[in-house]
């Protein structure tokens, strides 16, 4: 313990030290820049909050450079402002997932007087730094932080481009509940805002369908050693065990599950379907169900995979079509108020219409995505399969689903 | 009675492992008194070592347990140089500094040594390659992997070989006379510094063996996984009496199966729907089957830091540890 105390006293100190010194030194500079070119350009600053550090930096890298590549595009196609070239600068920032962290880093983004925020990535970080962005009056747009609490707080500057998870709880519950049938579920949590909160809307489901829930066990979003509560669980012979959390932590789980012999089919949110739980887990994945808000990355449009695969080399992991919309939004709606300055620009975002890498987005009143579709995955050859598409209620094949949008944004599924 | 069984197999697994880990704890403790907040990250280093040279060797035909034990080989000696060096370079001068110096530099060291790590392993949390068939042995009812065996059995024998070196060979003589009186023993020819030197160096090797070990149980392996395993082998260490080698096999044996036993139970002693008149205060959420569970499994790791903290209250020289005059 003190060890890691006197680490986040000091790192706290330093960080101080540090802010202390840019926020001195830097301030004079961009007055400077603004005068100097001759040709009336607008630099316009977005940031990108998603922990690069971590157990899930991969995850924040993967919406950090969704965002970047919606702001290279947006620079290489001279778009024109209020009648000046707008030139996009994105402040991309660590958050480590911590939501003390998270709302340093929101501070110093609003210092940093940017135009809007695409970010965060987790809801247990996104909320309270909603909060900052709220006071300043700077729009954000989420691709990925799902918890309901998030757009439930009256703030009009706060949007999500994904599902939440009262729409995804549901989701994947009444999926479990309608093609495994089980009588008896074990709902276990991560203790984060996003774990609890979708192991919550799962357990209300269950229980909506009769089917019994037993006590909710719990473990943190660093936990790896799950032996001591799954033989408990393994006790009382579940058919299906749901896990709210991410897979760093999911992996592990899931292949202690299999190990101690739970027969149990085991069902994941969003935060754990991913093909690291192959990685993590190896054969114990397979046959694993799983949910994510919105549609699959590989069922984003063609365009977008194609660009994203050709700048970064990989194919996107989870949430990149998100925060790639979600800086196309702000972009948007920034082209449409012919100017990049929050007050102006806002009003445009709550009522546009935009076709993006996810499909068509609009926003209802609380800044939620309307209609906003959820997908269930299976574990297969080490590959996350989409099996079914949850949209307004209703389940239907994926296949089907990608036959219903030809022509919009499932065109051409890469796999 | 299987699921009680079942949860002292896991905690006696765990248990191993923190006995291992502690041990190295002790040794150092009980040689310089310092307490090594770094001997966690040693074990890291040993996890991640191991983790990529099985990564390399998985797909070379070689048997699961020939790379199981190369990733080893190559993980002690890792280990044992930066056990060495950390000895050499930070606490050695430190020595006849005031007791808090070198803590503070062990803490230090520690900060260093993930972020070492953090640099060449990067931040994700990496997959130990699942190579070994899982086999399973029923016993009454509960279920033993050879992994769990193994990481017994392999912990056993080097407590057992722990315990021969410090009380059979010259080197553990020399060991034992330095932890009692430096300078006297200096005067009877021992070369203190060899001997604290190779002290560090047999604790981390142990560790070394405890992170592959970590490794394979858990399939998992990042930059900041020895720093909760270092607390609880430390707390293991002070529950068993810190700088006594039995009591630090007997504390982490201990902490594993109370961390196992309370994590696998607390949910059930805490659920307020359990007792009569509680469950009737609440009401609604009771009904049918409900349950209201005031501290979930969640807490599992708050069990080895109560432990720790009933010791320091009532037994602070641990359960084996020797009185304090002793030494004075």
């Amino acid at each position: 313990m003190l060890a890691i105390n006197l680490r986040t006293t000091l790192l706290a100190a330093v960080t101080a030290m540090g802010l202390a010194a840019c926020g001195e030194g830097k301030k004079p500079e961009p007055k400077a820049q603004a005068e100097a070119p001759a040709q009336p350009t607008l630099e316009i600053k977005i940031g990108h909050v998603a922990p690069l550090t971590g157990s899930i930096a991969h995850l924040g890298k993967d919406n950090e450079n969704g965002a970047r590549l919606a702001i290279e595009q947006a620079n290489a196609a001279h778009i024109m402002i209020g009648g000046k070239l707008a030139h996009f600068v994105l402040l991309a920032e660590d958050d480590q997932a911590d939501p003390k962290v998270a709302t340093t880093v929101a501070q110093k983004l609003v210092d940093e007087k940017v135009a809007g925020v695409d970010g965060h990535l987790n809801s247990g970080t996104t909320i309270p730094a909603s909060a900052i962005y709220h006071q300043a009056g700077i729009p954000m747009i989420t691709g990925s932080a799902t918890n309901p609490q998030l757009t439930e707080q009256g703030f009009d500057n706060v949007f999500r481009v994904v599902g939440r998870d009262d729409q995804q709880g549901p989701a994947i519950a009444s999926y479990l509940a309608a093609t495994e049938k089980p009588k008896v579920v074990a709902v276990i949590d991560d203790a984060t805002a996003y774990g609890e909160g979708l192991a919550n809307e799962v357990e209300k489901t269950l229980k909506g369908e009769g089917i019994q829930v037993l006590a909710r066990e719990k473990g943190t979003d660093k936990t790896t050693d799950w032996m001591a509560v799954l033989t408990r669980i393994k006790g009382e012979k579940p058919d299906a065990v749901f896990y709210g959390g991410m897979d760093a932590t999911a992996g592990p789980l899931i292949k202690q599950g299999k190990e101690l012999g739970i027969k149990a089919i085991f069902a994941f949110g969003d935060g754990a379907c991913t093909e690291e739980m192959h990685k993590l887990a190896g054969a114990a994945a397979e046959g694993m169900l799983c949910s994510q808000a919105g549609i699959p990355p590989q069922a984003a449009s063609k365009a977008f995979l194609d660009a994203y695969k050709a700048r970064f080399h990989m194919d996107p992991i989870l949430y990149a079509p998100f925060t790639y919309d979600a800086a196309n939004l702000m972009i948007e709606a920034m082209k449409q108020a012919g100017s990049p300055e929050p007050a102006k620009y806002l009003p445009f975002l709550h009522k546009i219409s935009y076709e993006g890498a996810t499909g068509k987005i609009e926003f209802d009143a609380k800044g939620d995505r309307k209609n906003a579709e959820i997908t269930i995955f299976t574990m297969k050859n080490g590959k996350i399969d989409p099996i079914a598409v949850v949209k307004a209620g209703k389940t239907m094949p994926y296949e089907e689903f990608l036959k219903g949008t030809a022509g919009g944004a499932g065109q051409a599924p890469q796999k | 009675m299987d699921i009680f069984l079942q949860q002292v197999i896991n905690g006696l697994t765990l248990g191993a492992v923190y006995a291992v880990v502690a041990l190295g704890y002790t040794m150092v403790y009980g040689i310089i008194q310092l307490i090594n907040f770094a001997h966690g990250e040693v074990v890291m280093i040993g996890a991640m070592v191991a983790l990529t040279v099985i990564n390399a060797l998985a797909k070379s035909g070689l048997s699961p347990v020939t790379v199981v034990l190369a990733g080893t080989g190559c993980a002690i000696p890792v280990c044992m140089l930066v056990g060495y060096a950390m000895e050499r370079l930070a606490y050695r001068p430190l020595r006849r500094a005031p007791r808090l110096a070198p803590l503070i530099t062990a803490i230090g060291v520690s900060i260093i040594l993930q972020h070492l790590a953090l640099l060449v392993w990067s931040r994700n949390v990496l997959a130990f390659p699942q190579i070994v068939d899982l086999r399973v042995f029923h016993v009454a009812g509960a279920r033993i992997s050879n992994v769990q065996l193994a990481i017994i059995v392999v912990c056993v024998a080097m407590m057992a070989g722990l315990a021969v070196l410090v009380y059979r060979t010259r080197l553990g003589a020399a060991m034992r006379a330095t932890a009692q009186n430096p300078q006297v023993a200096g005067l009877m020819g021992i070369d203190i510094d060899r001997v604290i030197a190779a002290t560090f160096a047999i604790g981390a090797a142990l560790a070394a063996v405890a992170g592959v070990m970590v490794g394979t149980y858990y399939g998992v392996a990042q930059y900041t996984m020895g720093s909760i395993l270092g607390l609880k082998a430390f707390s293991a260490a002070v529950l068993g009496g810190i700088g006594n080698v039995p009591g630090a096999m007997l504390g982490g044996v201990l902490m594993g199966v109370v961390e196992a036993l309370g994590a696998g139970y607390i949910g059930s002693f805490t659920d307020l729907c359990r007792y009569g008149w509680l469950a009737r205060l609440i009401g609604e959420r009771c009904a049918d089957g409900g349950h209201f569970v005031l501290f979930g499994s969640n807490y599992q790791d708050v069990f080895a830091f109560a432990v720790l903290i009933l010791v320091l209250v009532l037994r602070p020289s641990g359960l084996l540890g020797e009185r304090v005059g002793e030494r004075a």
